[in-house]
């Protein structure tokens, strides 16, 4: 359970976020949705705990992300934008890099790490080193490797980016199958068919602010647009004051 | 907590051994290169030195035949006579077009003048612009000058009058520079040698530790998980300290076999250079090693890039040569506010030991207990600043 309120976050002048809260409950799926720029990824680093927010608070679980960012950071998988991998590691090692670091016991580390390169379906390349990995298989790794702690809350920053068809697809299945085992799942994307095509919940973001926060039905009888695109639009301008 | 540090600690190990990059600086290059360029310039010295008097030289000279208790007293000094060109003309020709170095030529008259008691006429052909060639010719005159103090004395004795009387004065060299002494005059440099080996062999990890990881994108996730940055970061500066010692022990040792093999006796150097003072070297260096990784770390935690991080490291390698270099101009002794500065404290107590000089024991525990005090607070500066949200860049 992941809870945002009100926060504000600037860089020097820009202003990148500026009071944006949302919630994301257990056993949903909540898209962040938004034009480029639009504060998503800022919003998702203050809850991972790499940003302080300047204003306002999130927690994760009941963990506040400042004050007790150890425990909130032990509830979250990240799969940050364009996370990168460690090139003269194998995918494995790379993975149980992780688990170690997440103080995951020796006598469960081999069990784990197999768990997970299962779930992801990487045992083709799970010994190989990771340099020369395809877009695909380094976005599968990354997420195998923030997965690995079994954490409730997973948080995604734009995990389709450069993949092919085929892997978005098995994304979207990993997807479902974190929701259906009860866990809260906040993704961001600017793809509006994948967030239509996923999400439970959509939160619109737009110049670092809330357009809109609510269910695909709610948001296409508010916006008055039964198409989605067409709605995506409108609330955008909306929260341009328009 | 030193679980996790740990667990860094052992993943940077891995993950650098396998990097060629990595492994090259540290295993061959810095070990390397001092050990190399520091027989070279030996060997060149040697041979230098060798040549005034060991190397039997060719001479060729025209007209031996006027001359044969010359030639006979040139081939004395160990110099070969050989037929030189046809005339003074030739002579010249060859000279300046590089055939010859020097050619020497004696007159038909040379026997008759000599008899007569007037200065008889040699001539040396030499090209004095040519400084390759200039040293067999500087050989040829000097044993050309002792012929004719030789024969003046005789003339002289043949006269009744005693030959010292053209040697009013005689100056002796006396030398009091021991052999090990001598030797630190040319090992001086090797000290820095050492550091600049240190360095190298943890350069790559220090840039990994920040710019690297944030350019290959593993940083931000590496960050999000349930650890402390100060446990990563000291993971971190502890792995560059291993390579940071590895390298320094190769170096150490790879100059300990260079100078086995080096004939250094012949320039009447015997360096103090065994395995007792390899040890004590590794260890009066060692605490160099914790401020070498952290000032590297946080040199590299401030710049953008992989690339902006590579030039400014080139920096901080040479920086150490500096206190180093200027104390050597001035030729300044050893004093104990020197030994507060680290990399100059450890060059002057190594060129000590070098020496086989008695080392000062309170210059050793003020070296490296401010060289430590100066690295862990080094350190302690690094974790702050792997603290800041600007780390990502």
């Amino acid at each position: 359970m992941i809870r945002v309120d009100g926060i504000h976050k600037s860089f020097g002048k820009v202003r990148a976020v500026r009071g944006v809260s949302f919630d994301a409950p257990d056993g949903k799926i909540t898209g962040l949705l938004g034009p480029n720029g639009a504060g998503k990824s800022t919003t998702l680093r203050v809850l991972y705990t790499v940003l302080k927010p300047d204003q306002g608070s999130a927690s994760i679980d009941g963990a506040d992300v400042v004050k007790d960012n150890l425990i909130a950071r032990q509830r979250i998988g990240a799969l940050p934008h364009g996370a990168g991998l460690y090139p003269h590691l194998s995918a494995r090692e790379n993975i149980a890099y992780y688990a170690k670091l997440c103080s995951i016991d020796k006598a469960e580390l081999d069990d784990r790490t197999d768990n997970i390169i299962r779930l992801l379906e990487i045992e083709d390349f799970a010994d190989r080193r990771t340099k020369g990995f395809s877009q695909g298989q380094r976005t599968k790794v990354a997420l195998a490797r923030a997965l690995v702690h079994d954490p409730q809350n997973i948080i995604l920053d734009e995990p389709s980016n450069g993949l092919d068809v085929m892997a978005t697809r098995s994304l979207r299945e990993l997807i479902l199958k974190l929701k259906s085992s009860g866990r809260c799942v906040l993704f961001s994307s600017h793809v509006m068919q994948e967030v239509a095509a996923l999400c439970d919940d959509i939160c619109i973001i737009a110049n670092g602010q809330v357009a809109i926060d609510d269910s695909i039905d709610g948001i296409r009888e508010r916006t008055g647009r039964d198409d989605l695109e067409d709605a995506f639009v409108q609330a955008i301008h909306m929260v341009n004051g328009e | 907590m030193i679980r996790t540090t740990i667990t860094v600690f052992a993943k940077e190990i891995v993950d650098n051994f396998r990097d060629r990059r990595t492994l090259a600086s540290a295993l061959i290059l810095g070990p390397i290169f001092g050990p190399v360029l520091f027989a070279f310039v030996i060997n060149l010295s040697i041979e230098r030195s060798l040549d005034d008097v060991e190397r039997t030289m060719e001479l060729p000279v025209i007209g031996q035949q006027h001359a044969p208790n010359l030639v006979r007293y040139l081939e004395s000094r160990n110099i070969d006579i050989v037929d030189g060109p046809a005339d003074a003309a030739a002579a010249a020709d060859a000279v300046k077009s590089g055939a010859n170095d020097v050619v020497l030529v004696i007159p038909e008259d040379f026997g008759a003048q000599l008899a007569d008691a007037t200065p008889a006429r040699v001539e040396l052909y030499s090209d004095q612009a040519n400084q390759q060639a200039e040293r067999d010719a500087r050989r040829a005159r000097s044993a050309l000058y002792a012929y004719n103090q030789e024969l003046a004395s005789i003339r002289l004795s043949a006269r009744g009058v005693n030959p010292l009387l053209l040697r009013p004065i005689n100056v002796d060299d006396v030398d009091v520079s021991t052999p090990s002494g001598r030797s630190a005059m040319l090992l001086g440099m090797m000290s820095y040698f050492f550091i600049f080996a240190l360095l190298m062999g943890g350069m790559y990890l220090a840039i990994d530790a920040t710019a690297g990881e944030r350019e290959r994108g593993s940083l931000e996730p590496l960050l999000a998980l349930p650890v402390t940055r100060d446990q990563l970061i000291l993971g971190k500066i502890a792995a560059t300290c291993v390579f940071m010692a590895f390298s320094l022990a190769l170096s150490l040792l790879s100059f300990y076999f260079v100078l086995k093999f080096m004939p250094l006796e012949q320039l009447g150097m015997t360096p103090n250079f065994g395995p007792g003072v390899v040890l004590a070297a590794f260890l009066l260096l060692s605490p160099f090693i914790l401020l070498g990784a952290a000032i590297m770390t946080l040199v590299a935690s401030f710049t953008k890039s992989y690339k902006e991080a590579q030039t400014w490291l080139s920096v901080v390698l040479i920086a150490p040569t500096m206190p180093i270099l200027i104390v050597s101009i001035l030729t300044l002794r050893p004093r104990l506010e020197f030994m507060f500065v680290p990399s100059l404290s450890q060059h002057l107590l190594l060129v000590d030991m070098v020496k086989n000089e008695p080392v000062n024991s309170l210059h050793v525990v003020i070296s490296v207990v401010s060289t430590l005090i100066f690295g862990a607070l080094l350190t302690w500066i690094c974790a702050r600043l792997y603290r800041r949200e600007g780390l990502l860049g």
